[in-house]
């Protein structure tokens, strides 16, 4: 395997609380390889934004990294102080938010907020910086870009401003883009155009993607591998095609059977009862344990790492070697 | 008797415009008119007994207007909803309107907002009982109150806590209790599972499908989600722009969609099982409802638009068994695509 662009080691992410510390993420570990795009998939609260925004360096206090470690092409970029962040965000690793509007300043035209963030990073003249404004928003299939960039965010509809934050995210030339539900406020017929759009401006720019989302279906039609999180941890990562079809740990199973399907019919869906467990009360060993229709002794004490099960790697002792003889 | 003779609900050109004009002085300095939102414009349908209409299309389609109007939280501009053959716009103000309440129940999107947060769940979910003088004595209320608790799959003793101590699906399991306590036919549901997580959305959509099996409720069920109404519908209308462009039996709409716009959601939505197929490219977005465009008022957005549809509003007529508004169709030159395996490589031929 090539080298990682992105290696996200052991990391956890706390919370100091006046009632103790709440562990958000804990012991999140996967690669991303340059030009891949890995969808990071799971329910409310699960944790995959908190992933999205400690690998972006904007991880809201009193959040803190606790432990692990993540680098990019090798080089560690968690600890770094603020003002080297502020320049590996936006040149190396591009970001696009769920809602279009609020991450558009609304006094600002279009083109003086990609202008501003070509030449923080890029040494080029307003000129030039301009131009590539334009390339881009054109690239982006807005019509008349040339006029539209001296518009103000407002006289975009919502489609269209995702586009621009799209444009905004590569303006720099970033070899990863940070993507948190790019898509979740926007309807469905337009959503299928910026993820089509999304996943043709990466592979043309040659960046990497990790795709923050709760739709499966976004997953399946965009990734190249899946990882599935749950109550802070990474239940199951694995290629999209063997998660979705074969998914190794109960977790997914039971998320999978829960999509209503659109090519068969079914009279119940297969229900996970219970939900996600809340941060002060993650159950001890695996944290799915008291939803699992599967869980035994050695679930409820011990805590299984990410373990290889077929294709996929699945955190569950289903699939421990010595269980498995056993059984 | 005549109850078994006309559907349930019958809604008839019902339509609802907002007044969105800017104040009085503004409009006379600057010369403005008035101006409306036609959000719902010219809606017919029927819901049969036991059975569920779900209402889909994308945000500021109407469908929303057209849950309200039917319970009448609104007033129609104009049309007729009439239910079990009543006329509800007379029937609420009548001597029996208290009677005809009682029969539909509403439940709304967001379990965190429609909950009171100071009542405890027994006397939100006891509210309709007492609203309604069903059950006057505090004992009896109480052995009702858990009786409903419990056909939601929530034990009787959740009735002491109080909203923030349950999960949104539990919430939206409370609004469903409620929803119950009047023992009513008809349940309007706008969007009840679209601030949910999957896992449980599905808990609360077998909730609801149990619940229609074992006391025979009619429901309308809002979504813009068309894989959940795949699930729970028996019918499905489509709106755009506030009016409906297509009412067919689930089967045929998602085997045989006709209408344009049909076929473009039905293309947008991601498809799990099709690991790696690409989607149509969907062009434009909905149009704004102020100044929604002649015509059919799709036409902007369709590849099959010619001079007539620019300028000719289509009416809703029943084509080989499906209720549609499209000129293509009703003249010939579209026909109804049949979803097949054989399709779905061609669309991804398309892409590459």
């Amino acid at each position: 395997m090539t080298q990682a662009l992105l290696s996200v080691s052991h990391l956890r992410v706390e919370f100091p609380t006046r009632h103790g510390t709440l562990v958000a993420l804990d012991d999140i570990s996967f690669d991303i390889a340059p030009g891949e795009i890995l969808g990071v998939v799971g329910e409310s609260g699960a944790g995959k934004s908190l992933t999205g925004a400690s690998i972006i360096g904007l991880l809201d206090p009193p959040g803190r990294i606790a432990g692990g470690e993540i680098r990019f092409e090798g080089r560690r970029i968690d600890n770094l102080p603020y003002e080297e962040m502020r320049r590996v965000r936006g040149r190396s690793i591009g970001a696009i938010f769920q809602d279009p509007l609020t991450s558009l300043n609304p006094l600002y035209t279009v083109g003086q907020q990609l202008v501003e963030t070509i030449r923080t990073h890029l040494p080029m003249s307003e000129a030039d910086a301009k131009q590539r404004a334009i390339r881009l928003l054109e690239e982006t299939g807005i019509q008349a870009a040339g006029q539209r960039i001296d518009h103000y965010p407002h006289q975009f509809s919502g489609g269209m401003r995702q586009r621009v934050v799209i444009a905004l995210a590569l303006a720099a030339g970033p070899k990863l883009v940070v993507a948190d539900e790019p898509t979740t406020a926007l309807d469905v017929s337009v959503q299928a155009q910026i993820i089509a759009l999304l996943r043709r401006m990466c592979r043309e720019h040659g960046a990497a993607v990790m795709l923050v989302t709760h739709d499966m279906g976004v997953i399946a039609e965009t990734c190249d591998r899946v990882a599935v999180m749950y109550a802070g941890r990474i239940a199951e990562i694995g290629p999209v095609h063997d998660v979705i079809h074969a998914p190794a740990h109960p977790y997914t199973v039971g998320l999978m059977g829960s999509i209503p399907a659109m090519d068969h019919d079914r009279e119940r869906l297969l229900q996970i009862d219970g939900s996600m467990p809340r941060l002060n009360a993650i159950p001890p060993g695996c944290a799915f344990n008291p939803r699992c229709p599967h869980a035994f002794a050695r679930c409820r004490v011990e805590r299984p790492d990410l373990l290889d099960a077929g294709a996929t790697r699945a955190a569950c002792w289903l699939h421990d070697k010595q269980e498995r003889a056993a059984a | 008797m005549s109850t078994n003779v006309h559907p349930l609900v019958e809604v008839q050109d019902l339509a609802k415009s907002f007044d969105v004009s800017a104040p009085w002085l503004n409009r006379v300095v600057e010369r403005k008119p008035r101006q409306f939102v036609h959000a719902v414009d010219g809606v017919s349908f029927t819901i049969e007994r036991g059975k569920t209409l779900a209402l889909v299309g994308e945000s500021g389609c109407g469908k929303s207007t057209v849950a309200r109007l039917l319970v009448g939280l609104y007033e129609p501009t104009a049309g007729h909803v009439r239910f079990d053959g009543i006329d509800i716009a007379r029937g609420f103000k009548g001597a029996n309107g208290a009677a005809l309440r009682r029969r539909m129940q509403m439940i709304f999107q967001d379990p965190y907002a429609s909950l009171n947060p100071r009542w405890k769940v027994l006397d939100i979910v006891a509210e309709p009982l007492i609203e309604h003088r069903l059950i006057d004595d505090t004992a009896g209320r109480r052995a009702r109150v858990g009786e409903l608790l419990q056909s939601v799959g929530l034990a009787a003793t959740d009735m002491e806590k109080l909203p923030h101590q349950f999960s949104g699906g539990q919430r939206q399991r409370i609004s469903i209790a409620r929803a119950l306590a009047t023992q009513p036919e008809f349940l309007v549901c706008d969007e009840p599972t679209s601030a949910l997580d999957v896992s449980v959305q599905a808990q609360v959509l077998n909730i609801m499908k149990d619940l229609q099996r074992r006391q025979g409720l009619t429901y309308l069920f809002i979504s813009h989600n068309l894989a959940v109404v795949r699930h729970v519908s028996d019918q499905v209308g489509v709106m755009y722009l506030g009016r409906l462009v297509e009412v067919a039996d689930k089967s045929e709409l998602f085997g045989r969609p006709s209408h344009p716009y049909t076929r473009m959601l039905l293309d947008a939505i991601p498809d799990i099982g099709m690991s790696g197929r690409a989607r149509t490219p969907v062009q434009g977005e909905v149009p704004n409802p102020l100044s929604p465009p002649s015509g059919c008022s799709f036409h902007p957005r369709c590849p099959h638009a010619n001079a007539r549809c620019k300028a000719e509003r289509p009416a809703l007529l029943t084509i080989g068994g499906v209720k549609i508004a499209c000129h293509a169709i009703e003249e010939g030159r579209l026909q109804p695509e049949p979803r097949s395996a054989a399709r779905q490589e061609v669309l991804a031929a398309e892409q590459l």
